[in-house]
């Protein structure tokens, strides 16, 4: 099928917000080529699930396709249009399953050597849009804060190597009460500019008491549906005829109740959006399910891509000891051994990464950013008031460095 | 991923001929990096070696075949800050051979497929997670059929399950019966402690592209009851020594020290993988694999040097299959996948070591993965006359 064969009912098993804004722009969608219109679809799908920032950001892209004249959507898309499709992809059900579909137009890219182009596409594609409808500012400066190195009694490596040519390196830090005096600052920060999904707070192990006005996901909270998710793929994987391309068909479908995480209470009202957001962070990140480093990166990742917040703190907890995969992915003991140098050293690069991904968003050039090695004197900070590739050795508290930084 | 892709923010953007452009960009900077820290020289501006044209023409000449499945990015290696983690490299290996800054990969970048084309030089398009053959004939093919070869001359050691397939063709020309015997440690390890080794679940980590999948095995895999005879070690022998080690890598670098003394093959390639250990995302982990590669790489030529029957005539060839993401690319996670198809996913470098080569030169002009194979066959003497590729001239 192609998207000229469109048709509003074919979309009855979307969810029904995002049925609504699919049939509103079905004219549009019907004008796109095939090699585009799934992956569009793919996000749609779940608009009823999305942050606010990814829900805004949709709608801008197709009410601005949706306006092109015929002659602007041929010239927007003909480098999609000249993407060779299979048979077996055309007569794909895309409109039902356009997560896998997309899989598939992965598969055949690499395999008849179209990825290139289709790369060349879509970059071509995301810098006119964002010349077209340029991304909203942020309504003040994006914050990111990493804390790396829980437990580390002593670590005589450098630390911050590929952040400190960007800001100021601090290594006369008051370490007392510095999770607290951050954790209080970006509080205030949600407390002056409340919106939903804002401001988050990110912990590798178990959280800290922290404002309710925070976003909240946690390694440790995370730990029932972790061991419900590797208990269902051990589960699949014995069933003949199971292979990798099926297993991420079905990890691309859990949903949060097939994790046992839909209990919702009185005091803890559900939350489908955060709910369905942690269950990718889960099913779509690799190494997510077993490595708490790897796990508060991903979702540090994730949080800025699609949240976009203005304000996200992230802690990194000591994750466990590598073991062989199949004993990581099958055994989960209530106390791990930890590996606490491996862990400051994975901090370290995605205390980068945080960076890095924060960098990516609209308004960059007036946020601020600061890593700590928690329990210990080294900060790094990073902002428009911080000199580029200088140190201090004068001793401030956490709560001074964030003034400063912001 | 494409979604990711198409939707991301990235600062950095490629087009086809871009990646062409950052491609060149990489060979330079390694090339740079290589001339401050281990005093090569730009081979191209060099004359060709009469030791070369010598040593083609050896009967007895043998050729080692180090793969990587997982490549390791520059700034993890010979960028300044990276060649911490490659000691052996820089300071041993590097000076002792010539280095090929610009190798890339227009293939598929999953590790078996992209290790099927740099062993056809034809890029496959085979299921990257499926037990099958390469679909066009191997180099082990090509070195049998045309030099009458006994099986015994060409084996493969590599690291999981899905690579079983690797040392044979499916092509109706060659196929069944030309290709190469193929080892996997870790199998063999898992039959002699019959599926209780406990004591050996660190050597037996397996693919880590997909960890929670293992194909079955299908084809004629080298079994137990050959470690005895093949290879002259006892199963207690082996399960003992197993012991002390550390690593998937580790394992198959002590199979292939006994292969090359109990067999001395003439054609031998193995395939390297805990660097892979990256797609768990812990970087830690990635760097710890790095170090270990370069350590065995250098166990592995001293190796090469001290065996009679491959000292002063045998040739060494080290790539990794490709690369991996950039941190720059929105639409990866930087060093720990190889799925944007970015540049610095697709190009990567080739080390060549071993009588007639030259020492201490760097070329920077770009080749392809698929060049390895109709080098190895001008260098050995055979016609790789299905293989895509052409013979890298230098090494000739």
């Amino acid at each position: 099928m192609l998207p000229s064969d469109l048709k509003p009912e074919q979309f009855a098993s979307y969810p029904p917000e995002a049925r609504k804004l699919v049939i509103n722009y079905l004219g549009t969608l019907r004008q796109l080529p095939l090699s585009f219109v799934p992956g569009l679809l793919r996000e749609l799908i779940d608009y009823d699930f999305k942050f606010p920032a990814e829900r805004k950001a949709h709608e801008r892209e197709l009410g601005h396709v949706g306006s092109l004249p015929t002659d602007q959507l041929k010239d927007w898309f003909g480098a999609f249009s000249a993407i060779r499709l299979s048979d077996q992809l055309q007569s794909f059900d895309w409109v039902k399953a356009p997560a896998q579909f997309v899989e598939q137009l992965s598969a055949h890219l690499w395999s008849t050597q179209q990825l290139d182009s289709f790369r060349k596409a879509s970059n071509d594609y995301a810098d006119r849009l964002r010349a077209a409808v340029p991304p909203e500012l942020p309504p003040v400066p994006r914050l990111g804060i990493s804390v790396i190195g829980q437990g580390v009694a002593s670590y005589d490596q450098p630390l911050f190597r590929k952040l400190r040519a960007h800001g100021a390196y601090f290594t006369a830090v008051k370490p007392d009460n510095g999770l607290r005096l951050l954790l209080e600052g970006i509080a205030d920060r949600a407390n002056a500019h409340p919106a939903p999904y804002a401001h988050w707070y990110i912990d590798g192990g178990e959280p800290e008491s922290h404002s309710p006005a925070l976003t909240s996901v946690s390694y440790k909270a995370l730990e029932p549906a972790r061991s419900a998710l590797l208990r269902r793929i051990q589960t699949e994987l014995d069933r003949p005829g199971m292979g990798p391309e099926a297993l991420r068909t079905l990890l691309a479908q859990t949903r949060p109740a097939d994790l046992g995480m839909s209990s919702a209470s009185i005091d803890h009202p559900k939350d489908e959006v955060l709910e369905r957001f942690e269950v990718r962070l889960l099913t779509e990140g690799s190494g997510t399910q077993i490595f708490s480093t790897v796990f508060a990166q991903w979702a540090a990742r994730e949080a800025l891509r699609r949240a976009q917040p203005l304000t996200l703190l992230v802690r990194f907890a000591p994750r466990q000891r590598q073991k062989p995969m199949n004993e990581l992915l099958t055994q989960i003991s209530a106390a791990p051994e930890v590996d606490l140098i491996g862990s400051l050293i994975d901090g370290d690069m995605a205390a980068y990464y945080n960076w890095v991904n924060q960098q990516r968003l609209p308004g960059a050039d007036q946020s601020s950013f600061l890593v700590w090695f928690e329990g210990h004197s080294q900060a790094l900070a990073i902002g428009p008031s911080m000199p580029r590739g200088t140190a201090s050795h004068s001793a401030a508290d956490l709560g001074q460095l964030l003034a400063w930084t912001t | 991923m494409i979604a990711q892709n198409r939707r991301g923010k990235a600062t950095f953007r490629a087009s086809a001929s871009d990646v062409e452009g950052a491609s060149r960009f990489l060979a330079r900077t390694r090339r740079d990096f290589l001339r401050t820290a281990a005093g090569m020289t730009l081979g191209s501006t060099l004359l060709r070696s009469p030791w070369a044209r010598a040593a083609t023409t050896s009967r007895k000449r043998k050729v080692v075949v180090v793969t990587f499945g997982g490549g390791a990015r520059d700034q993890e290696t010979f960028a300044p800050e990276g060649q911490e983690n490659i000691p052996h490299l820089m300071r041993e290996l590097i000076p002792q051979s010539s280095f090929f800054t610009q190798v890339v990969n227009r293939g598929i970048l999953g590790h078996y497929v992209a290790t099927a084309s740099l062993a056809t030089g034809v890029y496959e398009t085979i299921n990257n997670f499926a037990s099958l053959p390469p679909q066009s004939p191997t180099v082990f093919e090509y070195y049998r059929k045309d030099l009458k070869r006994p099986s015994s001359d060409a084996w493969v050691v590599a690291p999981s399950n899905g690579f079983n397939r690797i040392g044979e063709s499916s092509h109706r020309s060659y196929g069944y019966g030309l290709g190469a015997r193929v080892i996997l440690p870790k199998h063999l390890l898992t039959a002699a402690t019959s599926g209780h080794g406990a004591d050996y679940q660190h050597l037996l980590r397996d693919n880590y592209e997909t960890p929670y999948y293992a194909p079955e095995l299908s084809g004629s895999e080298f079994e137990l009851q050959q470690l005895e005879m093949i290879l002259k070690l006892s199963v207690d022998d082996f399960k003992a020594h197993a012991q002390t080690l550390s690593s998937p890598d580790e394992l198959s670098l002590y199979i292939v020290r006994q292969l090359m003394r109990q067999v001395a093959p003439s054609l031998l390639w193995i395939t390297l993988h805990d660097i892979d250990i990256a797609h768990a995302g812990a970087y830690s982990l990635y760097i710890e694999g790095i170090r270990r590669t370069d350590r065995l790489c250098s166990d592995l030529w001293k190796t090469i040097q001290s065996e009679p029957e491959y000292a002063g005539k045998t040739t060494l060839f080290i790539l990794p299959d490709f690369g991996r993401d950039s941190d720059d690319d929105a639409g990866g996670n930087g060093f720990q996948h190889h799925r944007t198809g970015d540049a610095l996913s697709r190009t990567t470098w080739m080390l060549v070591a071993g009588p007639g080569i030259r020492e201490g030169a760097v070329f920077d002009r770009p080749m392809e993965s698929t060049d390895l194979v109709p080098t190895l066959g001008s260098m050995l003497g055979f016609s790789a006359s299905l293989a895509r590729g052409k013979p890298v001239s230098e090494l000739l």
